[in-house]
């Protein structure tokens, strides 16, 4: 029987063998990890023919994680769209809060398979390694999770959850101490310890094959959602929209859509105080192409190849990159990208919540301002799904300091009036 | 003006007539600033270096460990640009008569412009360059405009790296070949493991080119030790600590010239 929920690229499309969307992609790695990185291509060629493997992992996805995940239409919230018709895929309600789940339970069942023994991952918001954690802890091995010493304060809440799941969380305290240096900071980890340790990278970016692999872990979030929605619409939908910040999200939602030419892909970056500011982490709409972290793709850099220091009120999309996919996407013109602000997500997050109950991260949060966007430029006939890819709850502090949520005089300090478009959080990076 | 990959290679040579190995260090460029680091790497050469590589700073350094870290953290502060670099190579080159390379991760030369890089590069006098995160197969471009201005490609071979994989590393390179000792970033180690020997035989077993190895060397023992196996000794964090450890410019400069010294007694085996 083939699988359900296991649902890798078919043959014959993107990427190259030597890991090419396009002219982006490809390998940029030391020699000191090329044996690794060609073991993982390896043994993932032989999993995904494996029927054990696809039944193993539709067995983890159906009963651990709790796939399908639902489709929720959102008829308030869709009232601030321009009266179109509005779909979340829910990936919020995945085990662990995020669609990240479904891609670590793949790699954590390939880390068996090559027989080693520890796990390292980065996290930004720490949706990957809380979900990384937690594979670790149901397969029974060691883990490490790097996250940027500014993201441990801003995500504390995902930090306990990772110990309390039995992870060793360190703190990087170089560069711009966001997701970027905790991915330096894992790989400083598995050049020294490669031998027994897996890289359980947690998106789309890298070198081949982690951006296909990781594509292929999440490309069940689209191919449910167009089930659902032919389903329940009755029609596909005029726009597809993920936030983006490696792109594991957004890709797995576009994938399944790619071949529906009439299907608008449209990523939401993280345009944080403005693109003009300069303090933002919109990589397609202001990067160059670049080599960042093993692959060619776009990258916020200067024009002597120094990568520069992004910024975004979301730890999840704070990276200076992106996955190559996305690139190849952009320059071919079958997706589309924009930016969207850090105060535009926040009022968007507040929106859902008190319209449709619903409080998704600050990361899905971008995708729900663009989609509030797109509905207006689609208008009443529009049909749109965004991808909730995180549920709210790791970012209750910032919203409460946001909006002003803290009674007087408890702990936090409200520094931020929730009415103002200039709200800015106390304490946060610049 | 062409580059200097035979006075490289001729450096490598005379060392070996000698019976000795090669002392190469590393040293990167803008630390503690454009005009110091200038003076440290002659301060190396003068303590008796055969051979420096200039780092260029990057904003992230993956295969670095936390002392070259914060060397390139001082330099990139400071405001180094790949003029600065050259300047750097041109300096060191013209006042030693010396072989300088750059060490650098990829995405600068990239951004920059390959055939620029290596242009100016040479003009200033360089032997070649060190890619470190550039694998062989993504390498055809540069080594196409390196060979046009006579510049070294030196790769990197690591413990890991299969003989298959090694001689097709060989066949590409040009120079030397650099042998990681171990597998792990930079940064001074107690000992230099016995994987380094092992690895330095099965490379030479696929190419005539100098066998080189880095990674965790920091003093003359290790130096004498590694001196036995290769025809290299590349030393790099011990220098940069020494420099980040010494009180003022004048005792960071006195500090890496012993070192160096110290090291050159080591690759002699009269240490």
């Amino acid at each position: 029987m083939p699988s359900e929920f296991f649902i890798p690229d078919p043959e014959g499309q993107v990427p190259t063998a030597e890991g090419y969307f396009g002219v982006f992609g490809g390998k940029f790695i030391p020699e000191a990890l090329v044996a690794a990185v060609d073991e993982v291509a390896v043994e993932y060629d032989k999993a995904k023919s494996d029927p054990e493997f696809a039944r193993e992992l539709d067995d983890l996805l159906v009963n651990y994680t709790g796939r399908p995940s639902a489709l929720t239409e959102v008829p308030r919230f869709a009232e601030h769209a321009g009266g179109a018709r509005i779909f979340l895929k829910r990936e919020d309600l995945n085990h662990t809060g995020s669609h990240k789940i479904n891609n670590v339970l793949g790699q954590a069942l390939l880390t068996k398979r090559m027989g080693k023994t520890r796990v390292i991952a980065e996290t930004g918001a720490g949706q990957h390694g809380v979900a990384t954690a937690t594979a670790c802890a149901l397969f029974g091995l060691e883990c490490t999770i790097y996250m940027g010493e500014i993201d441990t304060q801003r995500q504390a809440l995902n930090v306990a959850r990772m110990r309390m799941l039995g992870a060793e969380v360190i703190a990087v305290k170089s560069g711009s101490r966001t997701l970027k240096d905790a991915i330096n900071e894992a790989f400083r980890d598995w050049v020294a310890n490669v031998e027994h340790t897996h890289y359980l990278f947690g998106t789309v970016a890298g070198p081949h094959p982690f951006p296909a692999m990781v594509r292929d872990f999440h490309r069940v979030i689209g191919v449910e959602a167009r089930r659902q929605l032919l389903e329940r619409a009755g029609r596909l939908p005029d726009a597809a929209i993920a936030c983006v910040g490696g792109g594991s999200n957004a890709i797995g939602l576009f994938h399944a859509f790619i071949p529906d030419t009439d299907v608008r892909l449209i990523g939401c970056e993280p345009a944080g105080h403005g693109i003009e500011t300069g303090e933002h982490a919109a990589t397609l709409t202001a990067g160059e192409p670049g080599i960042l972290h093993g692959s060619r793709s776009y990258v916020l850099q200067d024009e002597e190849g120094q990568i520069t220091e992004p910024y975004s009120i979301s730890a999840g999309l704070d990276y200076p990159g992106i996955g190559p996919e996305h690139s190849y996407l952009k320059d071919s013109g079958r997706g589309e990208y924009r930016a969207v602000t850090d105060d535009a997500a926040m009022q968007a997050l507040r929106l859902l919540s008190r319209t449709e109950g619903i409080i998704p991260a600050i990361e899905s949060a971008h995708a729900l301002a663009g989609a509030l966007e797109v509905g207006q430029e689609l208008g009443k006939d529009g049909l749109i799904i965004v991808n909730l890819s995180g549920r709210g709850d790791k970012d209750m502090d910032t919203a409460a300091r946001y909006f002003g949520l803290y009674d007087k005089g408890a702990d936090a300090v409200v520094a931020a009036d929730a009415d103002s478009d200039t709200a800015e959080i106390e304490g946060d990076a610049k | 003006m062409s580059g200097n990959i035979e006075l490289l290679s001729d450096t490598l040579a005379a060392a070996k007539t000698e019976g000795r190995s090669a002392l190469i260090a590393y040293l990167p460029a803008g630390f503690p600033t454009v005009d110091g680091g200038i003076a440290a790497i002659k301060a190396v050469f003068d303590g008796g270096a055969d051979v420096v590589e200039v780092g260029l700073p990057h904003s992230d350094p993956v295969l670095d460990g936390p002392v070259i870290q914060t060397a390139d953290d001082i330099a990139l502060r400071g405001g180094v640009r790949i003029a600065d670099v050259m300047r750097t190579v041109r300096e060191a080159y013209e006042a030693t008569g010396k072989p300088v390379l750059v060490m650098t991760y990829w995405n600068p030369i990239d951004r920059y412009g390959v055939e620029r890089f290596t242009a100016e590069l040479a003009e200033a006098g360089g032997a070649g360059c060190i890619l470190p995160d550039l694998p062989v197969q993504e390498s055809a471009l540069w080594r196409e405009h390196a060979e046009k201005h006579d510049l070294a490609t030196v790769f990197v071979v690591a413990p890991s790296s299969k003989d298959a994989r090694l001689a097709q590393i060989t066949a590409a390179g040009s120079g030397f070949v650099y042998a990681a000792s171990l597998m792990g970033v930079t940064g001074t180690r107690e000992s230099v493991g016995a994987q380094a020997q092992d690895l330095v035989h099965r490379t030479k077993a696929t190419t005539e080119l100098p066998v080189c190895v880095g990674l965790g060397v920091s003093n003359a023992g290790q130096a004498a030790e590694v001196a036995g196996f290769a025809d290299g000794v590349i030393v790099g964090s011990a220098f940069v600590k020494r420099m980040l450890d010494a009180p003022d410019e004048t005792a960071a400069l006195e500090a890496v010239r012993a070192l160096a010294a110290d090291l050159a007694k080591g690759v002699r085996g009269t240490a």
